[in-house]
């Protein structure tokens, strides 16, 4: 992907940028590639250390969305950044899941949805780009597993081709397919039977699947729609841990419902209610001191 | 026999719980229970009778033979001659029909489905089909008849002259298409409505458009739903009579038409097992009740091929699914 402008670089302040103790306790095997940057759990509230960089990839800015008469999303502003995770979080009806189909313009496909506002994709306002190449650099993976009924291989490799093309052939498309799968960290577990149908794999392979074909396109957003409610907590840890991985190549956006996992995989948190952004915080601010009394409430559990 | 009864031999839906006691219930709802196993076992008696009386008769009077001799005139059975034309055109109107029915009818399905706009157009449409449905098919051939002996599209059968005959396969198949369509569509759409709409989305999330996604994920994970649909609509062109008297000829043994190899077989006339066994039943003009027998058999077997075949396939279909 080439850019008209090279993105902003920007170094945060105040990282200490040093690995703390992993303790991997369940000795997942997979994908050690990013060893400098394991999550170091503090006491009671795991934290991942701070990234060391961070790059804006997309900008919101002013974002309503209205399905119908009803406002989904009121006002919104906030900067999703390369180098950080990002936690919407929220009590159900909030409008959370509604953003983050916004940035890919998912929502154009409920008839009744319109908005107003600006969503920019590097500088780029992105109702100038066309839908698919939009999609194919702001991917989503979804709550439910949902592998297409095909084998593993090609499941990866529909990303990879022109819409509906069968070409570029299979072993061209090899590496490309094998080095999405690593990133997932799911080759291992997988290499062997690339052609046995995906839907055979276990919920959290296929979600790792889901994840690899997200990655396939080589975005530069990464979406996640409450990507582990579906699964159990061994899963869920082995999702987690990916998520903290990949946020060094690509800006990573969670939709997700359980604090706890936000506190655990998000640099920073936002705090959605009613559709409006309530409160846009570090993830340790917002959770240990946060500014609107909503938010306290939330965190601790008083509502939603 | 069609399709429906065949369907009914399948087994009884499991017995209410024993431990249960239906002692404990009220009189008349132990007089319901008793009415309703009562009918379904005289259901089932009922098919299982035709279906042995059938076995029975066509073991008797099938040969080997008339599977491969075509019909001839004469005042016994073993001057008669076999079915080999009747079978024959039975699977080549089949394979006609269905090469309209399927495609026609997964078109519209998808389009019903994942289109559908404008919506009265969707709902035109969707009632059309219904009707479709349930147009007995007497009903269909008799407008096959006019339609077929339009003089534009006598190119499709026997013409002499200015007289267009209006009788060949093409029209028989085109009409029994019809016959297929609804069912097509409606399977075919049930089991694309099956799919939860994020997989769909889960493909425009990676930048696919919606021709795209229904080619390569949304056709293939309702393939069951295809060929369940198409073996039933199957079921119901194999197993018409109707539409194949009166517009198939129902001449004993084909009867081409010019003199282009393929095209003159299927611009002529023949008949259908159904046919044959219309024609040689003890009512029929032909009169030769061990003929119909033997035809019949073989008609019954294709329809239990058939039927095991929409129950293998249904099966395999319920294996991988998603959560919804």
């Amino acid at each position: 992907m080439e850019f008209l402008t090279p993105p902003p670089v920007r170094r945060l302040s105040g990282t200490t940028g040093s690995p703390g103790a992993h303790s991997n306790g369940n000795g997942n095997g997979n994908g050690n590639g990013h060893g400098n940057h394991k999550p170091a759990f503090v006491g009671l509230r795991p934290r991942v250390t701070p990234a060391t960089i961070a790059i804006d990839r997309m900008q919101v800015e002013d974002l309503s969305v209205d399905y119908g008469r009803k406002r989904a999303v009121s006002e919104v502003s906030l900067p999703i950044r390369q180098g950080e995770v990002l936690a919407l979080i929220g009590p159900s009806g909030c409008g959370k899941t509604t953003l983050l189909r916004s940035l890919n313009r998912l929502t154009e496909l409920t008839k009744t949805a319109t908005s107003q506002g600006r969503v920019t994709l590097d500088g780029i306002d992105t109702a100038t780009i066309e839908p698919t190449a939009l999609r194919r650099r702001v991917t989503m993976v979804f709550q439910q597993p949902n592998p297409f009924p095909m084998s593993v291989f090609d499941n990866v490799a529909y990303v990879l081709r022109e819409q509906a093309s069968r070409r570029p052939k299979k072993r061209v498309l090899q590496g490309a397919v094998e080095e999405a799968l690593a990133r997932a960290g799911l080759l291992d577990e997988v290499a062997a039977d690339l052609d046995h149908p995906a839907l055979r794999l276990s919920g959290g392979q296929q979600q790792r699947l889901c994840i690899a074909r997200a990655l396939a396109a080589n975005p530069e957003v990464l979406l996640l729609d409450e990507p582990c409610s579906a699964l159990d907590p061994r899963s869920t840890q082995v999702i987690e841990d990916l998520i903290v991985k990949l946020r060094e190549d690509v800006a990573v956006v969670i939709v997700t419902h359980n604090l706890q996992q936000a506190s655990r995989v998000a640099d920073y948190v936002a705090f959605m209610y009613l559709g409006e952004l309530v409160e846009y915080a570090g993830a340790p601010q917002l959770f240990s001191a946060p500014r609107e009394q909503r938010t306290k409430d939330y965190v601790s559990g008083a509502f939603g | 026999m069609n399709m429906t009864d065949a369907l009914a031999t399948a087994p009884l839906p499991p017995a209410p719980r024993r431990n249960a006691s239906s002692a404990s219930w009220r009189l008349t709802d132990r007089l319901g229970l008793a009415f309703a196993w009562f009918l379904g076992v005289l259901f089932c008696v009922i098919t299982a009778g035709l279906v042995l009386y059938l076995f029975v008769q066509g073991i008797r009077y099938l040969r080997p033979s008339m599977l491969v001799t075509n019909p001839t005139a004469g005042f016994n059975e073993n001057q008669t001659g076999g079915f080999f034309d009747p079978l024959l055109d039975t699977v080549v109107i089949a394979v006609m029909s269905m090469a309209i029915a399927v495609p026609v009818g997964i078109a519209i399905a998808v389009w019903l489905s994942e289109f559908g706009r404008p919506a009265a157009l969707a709902r035109v449409v969707e009632s059309t089909i219904e009707m479709l449905a349930g147009t007995p098919s007497i009903l269909l051939a008799l407008f096959g008849t006019l339609l077929f002996e339009a003089p534009w599209l006598g190119f499709l059968s026997r013409t002499s002259g200015h007289v267009v005959f209006g009788r060949s396969f093409f029209g028989a198949a085109a009409m029994l298409s019809l016959l297929a369509l609804p069912l097509v569509v409606s399977s075919v759409r049930t089991g694309l409505q099956a799919i939860p709409s994020h997989v769909r989305e889960a493909s425009y999330a990676v930048g696919k458009t919606k021709t795209t996604t229904t080619r390569r994920v949304l056709l293939p994970a309702a393939r069951p739903s295809v060929l369940t649909g198409s073996m039933l609509g199957l079921g119901r062109v194999i197993g018409d009579t109707a539409i194949v008297l009166l517009l198939l000829g129902n001449t004993p043994t084909n009867d081409p038409s010019g003199s282009l190899p393929i095209l003159s077989f299927l611009r002529g006339t023949g008949s259908t097992l159904t046919s044959y066994v219309f024609y040689n039943a003890p009512t029929g003009d032909g009169d030769q009740p061990g003929k119909a027998y033997a035809a019949a058999f073989v008609l019954l077997l294709m329809m239990l091929a058939l039927n095991v075949g929409v129950d293998i396939v249904g099966r395999r279909g319920r294996e991988l699914r998603w959560n919804s």
